[in-house]
Parts: structure tokens; sequence; C-alpha cells
């Protein structure tokens, strides 16, 4: 598996966030975190637990509503200037959802909603958000389903489902609006291993189709063999980015050499999830 | 004191004993009414069928009935149990039986029926890793239920224990109906004579109110303390 | 078993029977009306309505419902003049209108507390979800908060419902007569107890019936939501 083209400076930027402030009460989270994804970029966001890569990810689609900074998504743009937080939530409102047309989110915990089939779930937003038709968004749900290769199950209920399967659904979800980008945040990590390498496999396909991803991962493989850039974060701050190929067999920082030791003595594992890994990454927890 | 019209500080005196029967017969109700949920509650947890079917049965019965027929039900049904008794012996005596004392058999027969269910859910919760590290340290079952298994469940418990409380609290005051003086029945007593029907009712309100207030602060402190040293565990 | 009583009594116990079943079921039907928006307002935290709300609810759980009926059918009788000219004096004079108003109140504020605890019991997680799809907050309670807190109340709703039926026991306390009250009438004529225990097999049957098609409703309708604890 080849990792993509690094974006070359002719690439439309899809996604920018510049300066991201982030405190939860006295506990500064995230101090000035800037990214910029052009279209096709696919960026793996590693750290430790605390050090704040979910935080980033879902200020990215306003999850979380950052202190101080800008985040721009095609046309849209939000600057967050430090004031009463509650009025600037209120009249971002409309911002956030144009920001959040234009993105989607795969959660670690799937959040396939209970009470409708993985077909309802795909056309929700296509239908009431976007404006589609129920035949449009059916016909397009389909397609998206055999891509993931669910086809057969677009009548159950997510509680019929393995995870791999929850998770694959929730990715044809996250495609069914067409987004500039794709945020995933530890879609593998609440998943038994070996449905880790279904869901691996179907992501690393979306990115060799040319799709902008965002995520933050454990899967070290993953992120070293798909991803065309990589960022870790500590404690707030960006400590170390870079190509994955340079970054995780010479790393510059010590921290980062730190935090890698473990996977670079056990081997990374195969990129697709394979059969389990040596030392299992799986217990970080962010 | 006049409230909403209505001279409340001449009847203060005895709305306050009143509200005072009212707490005590709530009060009185509790260890009967525990050890009846306790007895129902061991009886739907054993592997005897016909223990589970009584316990089940039971839970049923007083589940399904009012509150008030229940009380009146123990109230005549005493009355007419005793003096059936007391004709078969010979006796011609009127037997009357006590309000309290109906009141807090009948309460107690309730209260028995939800918290047995409460502890029903207390005693399914613990984990069997729990006794069994009683049982390999050489305790016998006895005390292993006594010293480990009990503690967690009233833990458990409590919550629900204390909304029951609160109920049988509000409760007590359908004795106003077989003439026992708790504090709604001194409340229409003041009425019917001071024809002021809505201060002292909106009183008796306020009186109920306050006593589930206290009750609600004291049950925060008590799930507190009984919640100390308990953490859910990390994922 | 004392026939002659149930041939003197038995039509109106079950004439008492429908009373009660119509009065549990209007009263139960109106709270719930009346919950939803007092649930939608207390879940809002902070503002005056939710405060109000709050009190509202607090109120009509922490006292008995023989005392709010107290309140309101004796206590109304002192306003006589003040309902005659609203044109309301029919509401309050009349016993069973009375009783039915103070127990839609009274169940409305159990039924908003239940539906608060199941909105707020729907999973972050669904709503993050809803978020990132760029659904309106109207989009999102219409769409993923209701459906989920229905299916989520739906148990604690059909303890509730139990309970009133239990509860309109009251209702003969202030000359309804409804099950209870012709019970209680049988037993006045005649002093004999079958009058309570004929009342007593009514009242345990409706609720067990009540309740085990409730619990197999609700089983089915949640045969496909998470399991729970």
């Amino acid at each position: 598996m080849e990792n993509p083209t690094p974006a070359s400076t002719k690439s439309p930027v899809a996604l920018g966030a510049h300066d991201i402030h982030k405190s939860f009460g006295n506990l500064e989270v995230l101090s000035g975190v800037s990214l910029e994804a052009c279209r096709g970029d696919v960026v793996a966001l590693i750290g430790s637990s605390g050090s704040g890569k979910s935080t980033f990810l879902r200020c990215l689609n306003l999850l979380e509503v950052p202190d101080k900074g800008d985040i721009r998504v095609g046309d849209v743009r939000i600057d967050f200037k430090s004031g009463p937080r509650a009025r600037r939530v209120v009249s971002d409102r409309r911002q956030a959802e144009a920001l959040r047309r234009r993105t989607s989110m795969v959660f670690q915990s799937f959040n396939l909603w209970h009470h409708m089939t993985v077909l309802e779930n795909i056309i929700e937003a296509p239908i009431h958000v976007h404006g589609q038709t129920r035949r449009q968004a059916i016909e397009k749900a389909r397609e998206l389903l055999d891509k993931v290769g669910l086809s057969q199950r677009e009548d159950y209920y997510p509680s019929q489902l393995s995870g791999g399967q929850q998770q694959r659904a929730a990715i044809a979800r996250a495609l069914a609006v067409d987004p500039d980008v794709i945020l995933c945040d530890e879609p593998t990590s609440a998943l038994d291993p070996e449905l880790v390498g279904e869901v691996l496999k179907v992501m690393a396909q979306l990115a060799a189709e040319g799709r902008t991803m965002i995520v933050v991962t454990h899967e070290m493989a993953f992120a070293r063999d798909v991803a065309s850039h990589a960022v870790f974060l500590h404690k707030g701050k960006i400590e170390e980015e870079g190509h994955p190929s340079r970054l995780f067999s010479n790393p510059s920082s010590e921290r980062l050499e730190q935090f890698l030791s473990p996977f670079r003595n056990g081997g990374f594992g195969e990129p697709s999830g394979g059969r389990g890994h040596p030392i299992s990454p799986r217990a970080v927890v962010s | 004191m006049i409230i909403l019209g209505a001279d409340i500080g001449a009847w203060s005196g005895q709305l306050l004993a009143g509200a005072l029967v009212s707490v005590a017969l709530a009060v009185a109700t509790v260890p009967f009414g525990m050890a009846v949920g306790v007895a129902v509650a061991l009886a739907k947890d054993s592997s005897n069928r016909v223990l589970s079917a009584f316990g089940e049965g039971y839970t049923t019965v007083f589940r399904g009935l009012p509150e008030l027929l229940t009380l009146l039900l123990v109230y005549y049904g005493l009355q007419m149990a005793f003096q059936i008794t007391a004709e078969w012996l010979g006796l011609s005596v009127t037997v009357n039986i006590n309000p309290f004392v109906a009141g807090i058999l009948a309460l107690s027969l309730v209260f028995g029926a939800y918290s047995s269910e409460v502890l029903l859910g207390g005693l399914r919760g613990i984990e069997r890793g729990q006794i069994e590290a009683a049982i390999s340290v050489g305790m016998t079952p006895l005390t292993a239920f006594v010293r480990i298994k009990w503690p967690q469940v009233l833990r458990l418990a409590l919550p629900g224990l204390g909304n029951n409380w609160v109920v049988l609290l509000k409760d007590t005051s359908l004795v106003s109906v077989i003439a026992l003086n708790d504090l709604l029945r001194q409340t229409s007593l003041a009425v019917a004579s001071t024809k002021e029907p809505f201060a002292f009712y909106a009183v008796a309100c306020l009186g109920y109110l306050l006593m589930t207030i206290v009750s609600n602060m004291l049950l925060m402190l008590l799930e507190a303390r009984a919640n100390r040293g308990w953490r859910p565990m990390s994922p | 078993m004392n026939w002659e009583l149930f041939e003197r009594f038995g039509p109106r116990l079950i004439d008492g029977l429908f009373v009660t079943i119509q009065l549990s079921v209007i009263s139960v039907v109106l709270g719930l009306i009346l919950a939803v928006p007092l649930a939608v307002v207390r879940a809002r935290r902070g503002t005056l309505g939710s405060w109000s709300a709050f009190l509202f609810t607090y109120l009509f759980r922490g006292t008995p419902l023989l005392a709010q009926v107290f309140l309101v059918y004796y206590g109304s009788g002192q306003f006589r003049q003040t309902f005659e000219n609203a044109g309301l004096w029919w509401l309050f004079r009349d016993p069973y209108w009375c009783v039915l108003a103070t127990f839609t109140l009274n169940t409305s504020a159990y039924q908003a507390e239940i539906l608060r605890g199941a909105i707020q019991a729907v999973p972050a997680g669904q709503i993050d979800a809803a978020k990132a799809g760029g659904m309106t907050p109207f989009q999102i309670f219409r769409r993923i908060t209701i459906p989920q807190a229905a299916r989520l109340a739906l148990r604690p709703f059909g303890n509730e419902y139990v309970m009133m039926v239990k509860a309109s026991a009251i209702a003969s306390v202030v000359t309804v007569f409804d099950l209870m009250g012709v019970a209680r009438l049988a037993f006045q004529r005649t002093f004999d107890f079958q009058a309570y225990i004929a009342a007593a097999v009514l009242y345990v049957l409706v609720v067990e019936i009540f309740r085990r098609c409730w619990v197999a409703m609700e089983r089915n309708l949640n045969r496909y939501m998470p399991a729970r604890h």
C-alpha cells in the first residue's frame, strides 16, 4: 500500500484550523494547535491520553467550542474570539450547522441511532439536512452499503450487528452526505481485535480514493502506512509532525520516541489489523 | 398567626401533634415493613418453588391493592377476626382495634411489598465474586451473607428504599379515614371548626412538604455516606 | 360466599369499576398532555420556566394525594362566589370533576419527572452524531431525543399508570362512587366483609392484567434498543 502523495501547495485546502485553544474549567487541554489539511490528505493524530487529540478533533466540527482560534472548512470560516462563550455559541449556530454540513464524523462508540435501521440511519442526514429526496437518499445509501460490505443488512437494527458491522455502517452514514472532510475519532478503539481489520480496510480504501480524512488513532500501523501526514500531540501542543515514514522510523523528539517505543519493539502488526498486536495499543486510553 | 385569613396560630398545637403522629406512624412502620420486605425478597430469591411463588403472589396482591383498601381490609378485617374469636371463646365483648396499630400493620404490608422488589434488585446486583472471596477465606455461608452481602445490598437498595420511605410518609395521611389523629385528620377537625378549608389544607400540604424535604436531605446524606469508598471501575 | 350481597351490589360494583377506569384513564391521558411541555421546560436549566416547573412538580410529588384532593374539593368551596362569577363553579362543585382535576395535575407532575429523566438519559453519543450530521436542535429533539426518550420512559410510565389506578381509590373519600366508593357503601349497609374482598379481587385483577400487557408491549417496542444496565 502506497502512502498518498503528500499535499502540494497547489492542492486546495479542505480544512484549516489555526491556533486552537480549549480549556475545561482550569484545565487547559489545547494550547494553540494548528492544522491544515489539503484535499486528499489523510492526517493521523496520535498521542497519549490527555494529549488533547480527541478534543481537537471535536473542535473541528464544533462538538466542542474552542476558546480561541479559527476554523475554516471550504468557504465557511468561524473565528473564536475570547469573550462570553454563551453569546458566541448562539450566534454561531447557523455557522456551526453550515460547517457540519461539510464534515462528517465517525465515532469511537459508533453512535448509530438505536431506534432506526441501518438504512434509516444512513438516509437521515441526506434527507433532513441536505434536502435530498427519499428516493435519491435510499439509492445512494444502497451504493454505500455495498461499498462497505453491508448490503444484506439494510433493515437490521444496530443492536443486531457486530461492532465491526456497526462501525462500517457508521462510515457509510458519514459518506452519505458527501463531506469535504471525514473526522474519525478512534474508530477502532472500541472493537474486538478480530473486528478491527475489517474497519481499517474500509478506511484504507477511502484513503486510496482520495477522501480527505483526519483520524485520531492508536493503530500505529494504519498511521504509518495509510496516512499522508502524522501529527503527534502532547499535553495540548503539537510536539512533532511530518510524513509518517519519517516520523515513525526516525522521530526527532524524545517524547515521540518514548511514545513509539512499545510499538517499535513489538512491531506495528499488519496495517489491516491482523491477528492482534503484540503489545496492544488499546492499553492507552485517551 | 394569620395565614390566608385564617387563624392558624390557635390550632398550631393540634396540627403539630398531628404531624408528630404521622411521623411516628411512619417511623414505627419501618422496622416491620423492612422485616416483611427482607422475608419476601429472600422468598423470591430462593430456589424453593413454593417460597418464590409465595413471594411473587404476595407482591402481586399488595402492589395491586390500593393502599386505602389495604388499610380498610386490615382495620375492619382484624376487628371482625377478633370479634369472631371472642364470640367463639364465649366472651361477650366488643373488640376495638387501635387505629394506630392497624395503620402500622397495613402500611408495613405495603411497604414490605415494594421494598422486597428493591431489595431483590439489590440481591441480584451483588457480584458472585464477593461471596466466593468470603467463602474461600473460611467464612460460613451465613457469615458471608451477613457481613459481606447484606451491607452491599443495602447500599444498592438505599435510593429505592428512601423513595419508599417518602411514599410511606405520604401514605400515612390515609389513616385520617379511620379516625386516627394524624396531621390530615387534625386539619380536617380544624376545618370543621373554623370553616377555613383552603388555608388549613394548604398548611397541611406544606407540613407534608416539609417532611418530604427533610427526608430527602437526610437520604442524600445517608447515600453519600453509604457510597464512600465506592468508585465505578475504570474501563 | 354471600350471594345476596352480590345480587344486591354486584352491578353497582361493576359500575364502580368503570368509574375507576374512567377516572384513571382520563386523568392519565390529560396528565400526559400536560407533562410533555412541562418536561421540556423542566429540562432546560436555570430559566424562570424551569424553576416554576420544578416547583410545580415538587409540590405535587411531595404532598399526599388525599391532602391535595381535600385542598381542591373543600378549599374551592370557600371561593364559591369567585368561581360562580368566572363560570367555573360547575368544575369545583361536583366531586367527580374536582377529583379528576386533582388527579390530572398530580399525575402530570409524576409523568413530567419521568419524561425529564428519560430525555436526560438519552445517551450523549446519539445527540453528538445528530449534531455532527448538521441537524438543527429542533430536528434533533424531534427525530432523535423524543423517540428514544419515549422508549426509555415506557417502563416507569407503566408503573405510574398502575399507581394512578390505585390512587383513584381516594376519590371514594369525597363521595365519588368508584369501585372503592361502592365497596365502602356496601360494607356500611351490610357489614359484610366480602364487599371489600370483592373490590380487592377486582383491583388486583385489573392491575395485574394491565401490568402484564404493558410489560409485554414495552419489551416488544424495545426489542432492538440496547440492553440496559
